[in-house]
């Protein structure tokens, strides 16, 4: 069981609890606002892009080379920017905070 | 704030254009009933995924749209394994078999499509023929293949269906073999040096796929069936599927006297002739104005977008119908994500990066117009392309192919 927090850009902040699947899915259930997922899941259509506090950036990591790249020139992107269909939900990632990039 | 609360919104078609707009409407304020129908039984699911990482993990609870809370939350009311029969405008109700007519105030047409099961010589008697469309399809595939000792597959159609099907079963044991009628595979949909990507993808992992095959019947030998060819030649196969393109289900619009036209016609807010009638997703013909035409899409990208209009035009908001449309194909571990319409294109471009051996991109021009980018495992050109089509930028084509040049916003100049 992991507890993410997620930040939407009108300062909601959400906490859901997730035992499996993706950080994505776990949004989209729960309908957190800006978090889209269009494409299912599969790194194509970057609606699920998140930032990851700092502090907590040790236990997503970083993206790996194609989701990268779908960030790379996304306009919103920063250093702590992930795309949430790409971070599985583990005991590993309790307690992190997500800040909505849309 | 219009006054909704009253008001009942029925919606034809829970997939993934009916259920995003259901969703939409609640959150545009729509606050009166949402009724969602469809014919099919199961809980609305991803369809892209049937093909795809399905038939490998065969978990269809994992490929929910949404879970069965979410519905009851947003009080949106699920009508499944209902067939409406009819739409009578006059009185604004639609009829369901075995049911009471529904009363709506407005309502959404989201019917998608059917696959197409073409008329050949003894169809119809053939056993383990399948289509690849709904839950219902990819399960049976599924259990077919399990409990087949020999797993022979014959695919008619080389497609982007008939191909993921194909690399998914492949994946799973069976020995696949494509027939497709055309002299390439993907004929319709992309360039000759993408169809022999693909083609060369796929001979590579063990499925034999064949050109100018057009098959003419098939004959049920009990526990198989042979699948012959007009050139005489014939293939033995445990398992046939079907992947030749779709027929729009656009019966109901069209015994209601809609504007039908290769798809229900639709404006830019996704209205149809008659102002309380919407319709979404695959099933439209709609205007898209960056390429100035009316264009029907098989595509997620549309029936979330055009969900969106949708909900916002009945909620009294002004959003039109205005994107660049994107599709992606994942077959082994090759990601395609294409973006744009190459049709009418005169020229392309390769551009293959010089670090990688598998990541690629064609970029598609008409003249000096960047129409569509195909990207292979190559997320950096599917972004870029999107932005520079949906910019009209004008690309410097030596740039561009020259691979020492890095790919950045800026770079094609």
């Amino acid at each position: 069981m992991a507890k993410i927090t997620f930040i939407t850009s009108d300062n909601e902040t959400i906490t859901l609890e997730g035992t499996s699947g993706s950080v994505m899915e776990l949004a989209v259930n729960n309908n957190v606002k800006g978090i889209d997922g269009d494409c299912g899941g599969v790194c194509s259509c970057a609606t699920c892009h998140v930032h990851v506090a700092p502090e907590d950036f040790a236990k997503t990591g970083g993206p790996e080379e194609l989701e990268n790249d779908m960030l790379e020139f996304d306009d919103l992107t920063n250093e702590y920017s992930r795309l949430s269909c790409q971070l599985q939900i583990s005991e590993a990632l309790d307690g992190i905070v997500l800040k909505v990039a849309k | 704030m219009l006054e909704t609360a009253n008001q009942i919104c029925v919606v034809i078609g829970a997939s993934h254009a009916g259920v995003n707009f259901a969703f939409n409407l609640r959150k545009e304020g729509w606050q009166g009933a949402i009724i969602l129908y469809d014919v099919d039984p199961n809980t609305p699911y991803h369809r892209p995924p049937l093909s795809k990482s399905y038939i490998v993990n065969g978990d269809l609870n994992s490929n929910l749209l949404k879970p069965l809370e979410s519905y009851q939350k947003e009080n949106i009311t699920l009508e499944l394994g209902k067939k409406v029969t009819s739409i009578n405008r006059a009185l604004k109700t639609i009829s369901i078999e075995n049911e009471t007519d529904q009363k709506y105030d407005k309502l959404v047409i989201a019917t998608g499509a059917i696959a197409l099961i073409p008329q050949i010589n003894g169809i119809k008697e053939a056993t383990n023929l399948f289509a690849m469309r709904t839950a219902a399809d990819a399960i049976a595939i599924k259990n077919a293949i399990d409990t087949s000792s020999e797993k022979r597959v014959v695919i008619i159609g080389g497609g982007y269906i008939g191909l993921e099907t194909a690399a998914s079963l492949k994946k799973i044991g069976a020995k696949v073999i494509v027939l497709e009628r055309e002299s390439r595979v993907l004929e319709r949909v992309t360039a000759p040096l993408m169809s022999e990507y693909f083609m060369d993808l796929h001979q590579e992992n063990g499925v034999k796929i064949l050109i100018k095959k057009n098959v003419i019947s098939i004959k049920n030998e009990g526990s198989f069936n042979t699948v012959f060819c007009d050139d005489n030649t014939y293939f033995e196969a445990d398992i046939v599927i079907v992947g030749v393109g779709i027929r729009v289900n656009a019966e109901l619009a069209k015994n209601a006297d809609l504007e039908i036209e290769n798809g229900i016609k639709v404006n830019q807010f996704a209205q149809t002739n008659d102002k309380n009638i919407y319709a979404i997703g695959d099933c439209t013909l709609h205007y898209n104005p960056h390429y100035d035409k009316f264009i029907r899409l098989e595509s997620v990208q549309n029936a979330v977008d055009q969900s969106k209009v949708a909900a916002a035009s009945i909620c009294g908001k002004n959003l039109i119908y205005d994107t660049i449309p994107w599709f992606w194909s994942d077959q082994y571990d090759v990601k395609l994500q294409m973006v744009g319409l190459s049709n009418g294109y005169n020229e392309v471009l390769l551009r293959k990066e010089a670090t990688e051996n598998t990541s690629f991109s064609v970029w598609y021009f008409k003249n000096e117009e960047l129409l569509a980018v195909d990207a292979i495992n190559n997320g950096k050109a599917y972004v870029l392309g999107t932005r520079f089509i949906k910019g009209k930028q004008k690309i410097n084509k030596s740039k561009l192919v020259d691979v020492s040049i890095p790919m950045k916003p800026t770079s094609f100049l």
